[in-house]
């Protein structure tokens, strides 16, 4: 089945990476910045997945992505409830409004 | 012909990477959240070509059922959605880019210039094998996900409720 070779795969999540942290770096929306986050995961999901069909011996590969999908649910959740509180306070979800440590 | 895998790839990276696109460049919030969705599928899809099938399963129902409605619910509460040019605004494109450029090329030379074992293994469902290793090597780490799941659920509940006045703290 994997006439694909692994190079395929590392550079598609590179790619995927590389737009996440483009996202996350260029964007001034809380709720974008979590979902680069998502993306940013996703790839390094990818990637553990795709050395893992290289390596078929043992599962260590999934188990770890299953671990990363668990954190990333929590980290959504712990996330979205900071940038609805957030919202609470400042009426707004850009990013660089949450400067109340600079003054 | 090409082959149908290859043709099965190429659809999955292309609906994964445009969509990624989408998300991290649309000016307007919602089709982000909405082009998470095709992002998160492609990847599920990309998994199944890589026969991690059940974790491809886990990658829908978590992500899609799970995150996606979360962050579209907080879309939906936070976002004055009618106002799109206001609703995602971008800034420091040079240094954003200058940095991932760095990245690419990192990343690009790794993946091209290492020799990976390229000898096609035959599929193994994987299942069986990760509901093994899931009770039995690595069983401390499961438990221990789950109580970090449930000390995010009580956190999640108790930053986003509303703070309640109480009765005896009004005198």
């Amino acid at each position: 089945m994997t006439s694909i070779p692994l190079e395929y795969y590392l550079i598609v999540a590179a790619a995927l990476f590389l737009v996440g942290t483009v996202g996350f770096l260029l964007r001034r929306n809380l709720l974008v910045l979590l979902m680069s986050i998502e993306l940013m995961l996703n790839s390094v999901n990818l990637t553990l997945v795709a050395y893992n069909r290289v390596h078929t011996e043992s599962h260590a590969g999934q188990i770890f992505t299953f671990f990363v999908i668990a954190i990333a649910a929590a980290e959504a959740a712990v996330g979205l409830a900071i940038v609805l509180a957030f919202f609470r306070v400042r009426k707004t979800v850009r990013s660089d409004e949450a400067d109340l440590l600079r003054n | 012909m090409p082959p149908l895998s290859a043709v099965a790839f190429l659809a999955l990276a292309a609906l994964t990477l445009g969509s990624a696109g989408i998300v991290a460049f649309s000016k307007n919030i919602i089709h982000s959240t909405l082009a998470l969705l095709g992002t998160f599928m492609g990847i599920a899809g990309l998994y199944i070509t890589l026969s991690a099938d059940f974790l491809a399963a886990t990658q829908i129902l978590v992500y899609v059922g799970g995150t996606l409605t979360l962050i579209l619910f907080a879309v939906m509460l936070t976002s004055r959605i009618e106002d799109m040019k206001v609703s995602n605004p971008q800034t420091g494109i040079p240094v954003a880019f200058g940095l991932t450029t760095v990245v690419l090329l990192v990343l690009g030379k790794v993946a091209t210039g290492t020799a990976w074992p390229s000898e096609a293994k035959a599929a193994v469902p994987s299942t069986a094998k990760l509901g093994h290793a899931f009770l039995g090597e690595f069983l401390l780490p499961f438990e221990v996900g789950s109580v970090v799941l449930l000390a995010a659920m009580i956190g999640a509940v108790v930053l986003a409720r509303r703070a309640v006045k109480r009765t005896w703290e009004k005198e």
